[in-house]
């Protein structure tokens, strides 16, 4: 079984949505998006308050190069365009729409019945709850309309006639970002650097994080979709050799992927590789360690550096929709799980959805049901989700999951002394010695954290998972990262 | 609007091992040894045992209570592997008092005058053994001779002084009773048998890694075997502390390297300065001064050698700046 | 006394045995040549005696022989000269080594001291123009004098002015939280709370509020080090001019927003309404990014401002 060379942890997997088919969350009633889902220079807006916006219309303009279009996720007309907090509880420029039901819209979503789709002005003093048990495709109460040019009905489309310009010139004016995590813009990625060349290109499918379906659900039900997304990529990087890297206990979906490579001529050149369960398996230099053997080298390195280009599956899969159906990325899918929550699911959510909205939707919190105790609610998974202060925060194009947390797993255990049991080190998978890095980084010595490479951290947390006395290495080690790297900026 | 989550940085999810749980390991894993030890030497062993365990965790406590005026750190059992390990290093026959002497070194000045767990630079029960060794030399040299009854104990040679001073050769020796541990010797170290059982227990829960026992113990098998063939290595690797010191007293985690290639290199070391004293030395046994002298040199090992980072070209040093 | 030292220094006095007499060839002769008879008669008195004795003693002075030589050797060798004045000049500074002056320490000020030609723009905030015109009348070089001044907390944002909405659990530090996320209130540019201005302080003038959440510091024992407001994440603390009687008024927030934002999260958060303004007769307000800024040297402290602020953002100390 392939696994990447060193180091890494087997946290106990909890994957409670594994089994939950995609359901599509009704459409919110407002949706605030963010000008800035990506890494990289925030969008332009191109709207104003009050315009009436469709579907899938441009909304934010890419401002450079490494930049990326945002999209109307909901008919409405545009509330403000306003600071407002995420959910980090810092302020951030975003677009509000109020949805706004069209009459006749229907005809461009045509599994959407006409029932709601009057004009509603009075708004409703709550905001949209999900119902129970919404089936995908069910009658839904508020229709839209998808801005023209956009193909919305089910049917697969394979061929593609396009060049690889066309391709790209398409997946950067649909605001296509890395959906794993980071939100690296795709158009960049996929725009290789002169001077390199890349033989490969690698299909994260890992989801080595605890909690997390998405990518599962994704390959299990969109898997066709996902390959012709693929073959695209590929044709974009004029490569013939695609890798899918999958966690072993994904079983069903590495059968069902080689299953459909082995029917079809056209996926010929897509190879699905069993990976070892092992975090962090789809950390991207880990990923291409796993499924190459070729070591990335530290930043500013990139998996291009060695010949490979890393997506992720949900990517694969909004490249599909982009190029083959015109249809831009404002939608996603998010799993909603933890022990916290009463039914965890994984949703079909468009983008710029409140993130309470979908709370509500897999079961609401325990403080929404009486009890007083505290959660934390999780932008991610366990081991790398950023904790979120603030729920009327919406979903992002790179949030590939919530976790709730609650009772004495959604705090921190007591701080012991270090005993130097090497644990960390052992697990750093990046070769690190993560126990001195926190020491320099709390002694501010800056100069000498750069000669142990602190600069090479992925921070992925696996040191402080596993330390036994519960010192938070991470918390300093990212504090002299950021640190390290202002200095050598300037 | 009050507060109702919960904010901290990633992670948010911990392992299950803990520092008292890997200290609980450890005692368990000493547990079948001494339980041989109380059938071969008496309930003086148990005594001895008993002794030292409560005076390690009492200094632990005073200290912390009365000098540090901080939290009791007593309930992270490391105190209780000292005790063990110290018990382990005496033998049966060593007047109570002075265990409890050894007790106070171990913890006052072997441990706590450098902050407490994980900040020692040196193993406190070897430290507490080597003070006890060089003080009262007389009584931490008589081994009472375990006979199989449980009354009758009087003094004798350990096998590893009765062929340092030529009164038996290493081949004649029974290796039965070396491997079972019927033989004169510390209260521990005398079963090879279970202290290895001990060891793969730690091994399979990963509270110790194969590096430190297996290069020690090579390195000994090998040095040995160069000098005096095979069953001269033999009895060299079952005979005294070689195993309890490999597996247990090498392994502390404060006193050994970081990494692994620094840990086979400290593994190497005290294999083969075991072996120089053990031959060449004054002192029939080695394990606990090549231990100590190792331990001096660990912050060295820790400081030059890393882990193959990542990535990182071997030789190249930043290329990327 | 100078002027004495300075003349024996010159090159005429060089070979002057005036002032230091030679000793004469005889009183030479017994003065290393007694000791030296004397010490070989012990020597051959020991070896008589005990042979083991005598050898042991011996190895033992030849080894500190030869070990004297390698010192002696190796001192020669890298022997560093330094000039006497950064000692002197040392010993002039207050010692806190608290890095105010931006040097690493007080030893690397004096060095600057000494060997920058041009002083006035060094400063040592601790000791203040006292120290300075010591260190100047001692090297010889002008400094520039500058006002005193103390460390100040822009946040008035107390836990009944600013609602909580998350319990942090993670290291309580200010940077640790400040990377993670916009702090436990609403309010992302204000105080975090957890002390790393209080920490970073070496003469024990600030100290966390209990009630309030907030630092306070205490003026008088403030050197305006300006520790502080390198640990503060949020830049909240700023040196400003030390008034007599540690009399102040600023504007206790930092928040940009604008005011419909700042009043969501804190009831004493500046608006940017410009009522202050308007009231200043001294020009020292300022506004920009919806915040208002008091001048600690333009103002005179008249505290009409004080009054108009409809947040009670203005803070004043008297």
């Amino acid at each position: 079984m392939r696994t990447f060379p060193r180091g890494g942890i087997h946290p106990s997997d909890n994957k409670l949505s594994r089994g939950t088919v995609i359901e599509r969350l009704p459409l919110p009633e407002v949706v605030y998006v963010p000008l800035s889902q990506h890494l990289g220079a925030p969008a332009e807006a191109v709207v104003k308050k009050g315009d009436v916006v469709r579907t899938g219309q441009l909304i934010a303009r890419a401002s450079c190069f490494v930049s990326a279009n945002v999209h109307a996720p909901i008919s409405g007309v545009v509330e403000s365009v306003d600071l407002r907090l995420n959910g980090q509880g810092k302020y951030q420029e975003m677009i509000v729409i109020r949805h706004l039901g069209f009459s006749g819209a229907s005809s461009a979503m045509p599994n959407l019945s006409e029932e709601g789709g009057t004009l509603s002005t009075s708004r409703p003093p709550s905001r949209v709850v999900a119902t129970k048990s919404a089936p995908r495709n069910s009658p839904n109460e508020v229709t839209e309309e998808w801005a023209d040019g956009i193909d919305t009905s089910p049917e697969l489309v394979r061929e593609c006639t396009l060049t690889p310009e066309e391709i790209l010139k398409k997946i950067e004016m649909a605001g296509l970002i890395g959906m794993g995590g980071a939100g690296f813009p795709t158009h960049v990625k996929l725009t290789i650097p002169p001077g390199k060349h890349v033989t490969l290109l690698l299909i994260n499918g890992s989801e080595c994080e605890p909690f997390l379906t998405c990518d599962h659900r994704v390959m299990l039900e969109r898997g066709e979709e996902l390959l012709i997304g693929v073959t695209l990529l590929m044709r974009v990087l004029g490569v013939d050799e695609a890798r899918v890297g999958i966690e072993n206990n994904k079983a069903d979906a590495i059968a069902h992927l080689q299953a459909l490579t082995r029917e079809h001529e056209a996926y010929r050149g897509v190879r699905i590789v069993p990976l070892k369960v092992r975090y962090p398996q789809g950390g991207e230099k880990q990923l291409v360690a796993a499924l190459t053997g070729r070591r990335t080298p530290p930043p500013p390195g990139l998996p291009v550096d060695v010949g490979c280009v890393v997506c992720n599956v949900s990517t694969a899969v909004a490249v599909y929709e982009a190029v083959q159906k015109g249809k831009p990325l404002v939608e996603r899918v998010v799993t909603v799980s933890g022990r916290g929550l009463t039914q965890p699911k994984n949703l079909m959510v468009r983008v710029g959805t409140p993130v309470s909205v979908l709370l509500a939707a897999a079961g609401g919190l325990p403080s929404d049901q009486g009890s007083d105790g505290r959660v934390k609610v999780l932008n991610g998974g366990p081991m790398m989700g950023k904790a979120m202060s603030y729920m009327e925060a919406p979903v992002v194009k790179s949030m590939s999951g919530l976790t709730v947390m609650e009772g004495p797993s959604a705090r921190r255990r007591q701080q012991g002394e270090c005993i130097k049991c090497a644990r960390c080190v052992g697990v750093c998978p990046m070769g690190l010695e993560p126990y001195l890095l926190m020491k320099l980084s709390r002694a501010g010595m800056w100069d000498r954290l750069e000669q142990e490479w602190m600069i090479n951290c992925i921070e992925c947390g696996c040191c402080q998972f596993g330390c036994p006395a519960s010192i938070p290495l991470l918390d300093f080690i990212r504090l002299g990262k950021q640190e390290v790297r202002r200095r050598n900026k300037i | 609007m009050s507060a109702r989550f919960i904010v901290s940085p990633a992670p948010h999810v911990q392992g299950h091992r803990t520092t008292s749980r890997i200290m609980f390991d450890v005692v368990l894993a000493l547990v079948p040894a001494l339980i041989f030890s109380v059938v071969v030497f008496g309930w003086d062993a148990l005594a001895v045992t008993c002794v030292s365990v409560i005076g390690c965790v009492v200094f632990e406590w005073a200290i912390r209570r009365f000098v540090f005026r901080g939290k009791s750190t007593v309930g992270d059992f490391s105190a209780v592997v000292t005790g063990v390990l110290l018990a382990f290093n005496l033998p049966a026959s060593v007047p109570l008092w002075m265990v409890l002497v050894g007790a106070f070194v171990a913890i006052g000045i072997a441990k706590m005058t450098f902050g407490g767990l994980g900040k020692n630079p040196f193993n406190p029960a070897l430290v507490a053994r080597v003070f006890l060794l060089v003080a009262y030399p007389v009584q931490m040299t008589t081994f009472p001779h375990p006979t199989g009854e449980l009354v009758d104990v009087f003094s004798g040679a350990t096998p590893l002084v009765a062929v340092k001073h030529g009164l038996v050769d290493a081949a004649s020796l029974d290796f039965q009773d070396v491997l079972f541990g019927f033989i004169p010797g510390s209260l521990g170290e005398v079963s090879a048998l279970l202290l290895l059982a001990g060891g793969v227990f730690l091994l399979w829960r990963r509270v110790i890694s194969w590096h430190i026992p297996v290069s020690i113990l090579g390195t000994m098998g090998v040095f040995t075997y160069c000098v005096g063939g095979w069953e001269f290595a033999l009895f060299h690797l079952m005979a005294g502390g070689a195993i309890l010191g490999a597996v247990y007293m090498a392994t502390d985690y404060a006193t050994s390297p970081m990494t692994r290639a620094g840990k086979v290199i400290y593994g190497v070391g005290i294999g083969a300065l075991a072996v120089t004293i053990r031959l060449w030395g004054g002192y029939p046994e080695g394990m606990s001064f090549a231990i100590l002298l190792m331990n001096a040199v660990t912050p060295l090992i820790d400081t030059y050698i890393k882990p193959r980072r990542f990535g990182v070209n071997r030789w190249a040093r930043r290329f990327w700046k | 006394m100078e002027e004495m030292s300075n003349d024996c220094r010159q090159a005429d006095c060089a070979g002057c045995k005036g002032c230091k007499p030679q000793p004469a060839s005889r009183t030479l002769l017994l003065a290393y040549g007694l000791p030296l008879v004397l010490l070989v008669g012990l020597f051959w008195g020991l070896h008589v005696w005990n042979g083991t004795l005598f050898w042991t003693v011996a190895t033992l002075c030849a080894l500190g022989i030869v070990a004297a030589v390698v010192l002696y050797g190796v001192a020669q060798r890298f022997k560093v000269e330094e000039d006497v004045r950064i000692d002197e000049t040392e010993k002039l500074l207050p010692g806190a080594n608290c890095g105010g002056c931006g040097f690493a320490g007080c030893r690397a000020f004096a060095e600057a001291l000494v060997s920058r030609r041009d002083i006035s723009e060094l400063f040592c905030p601790v000791g203040g123009n006292a120290t300075m015109d010591a260190v100047a009348v001692y090297l010889g070089k002008a400094v520039a004098a500058q006002d005193p001044t103390v460390a100040t907390v822009r946040c008035g944002g107390s836990c009944d002015k600013r609602p909580r909405m998350s319990e942090y659990d993670g290291e309580p530090s200010c940077a640790v939280a400040a990377l993670l996320y916009g702090g436990k209130t609403g309010c992302s540019y204000g105080c975090e709370g957890y002390g790393d201005c209080v920490a970073a302080c070496e003469f024990g003038a600030l100290e966390m509020d209990i009630e309030t959440e907030l630092p306070e510091v205490t003026p008088d024992k403030c050197t305006a080090c300006g520790r502080c407001v390198k640990a503060c994440p949020k830049g909240i603390i700023e040196l400003r001019k030390k008034w007599p009687k540690n009399r102040a008024v600023w504007v206790a927030c930092v928040n940009t927003e604008k005011g419909s934002v700042v009043t969501k999260s804190c009831k004493a958060g500046c608006i940017g309404c410009g009522k202050c303004l308007k009231v200043c007769a001294f020009d020292a307000i300022r506004i920009e990014n919806h915040l208002a800024y008091i001048d600690s040297v333009k103002c005179k402290l008249c505290r009409k401002c004080v009054a108009e602020c409809p947040t009670g953002a203005i803070e004043v100390s008297w």
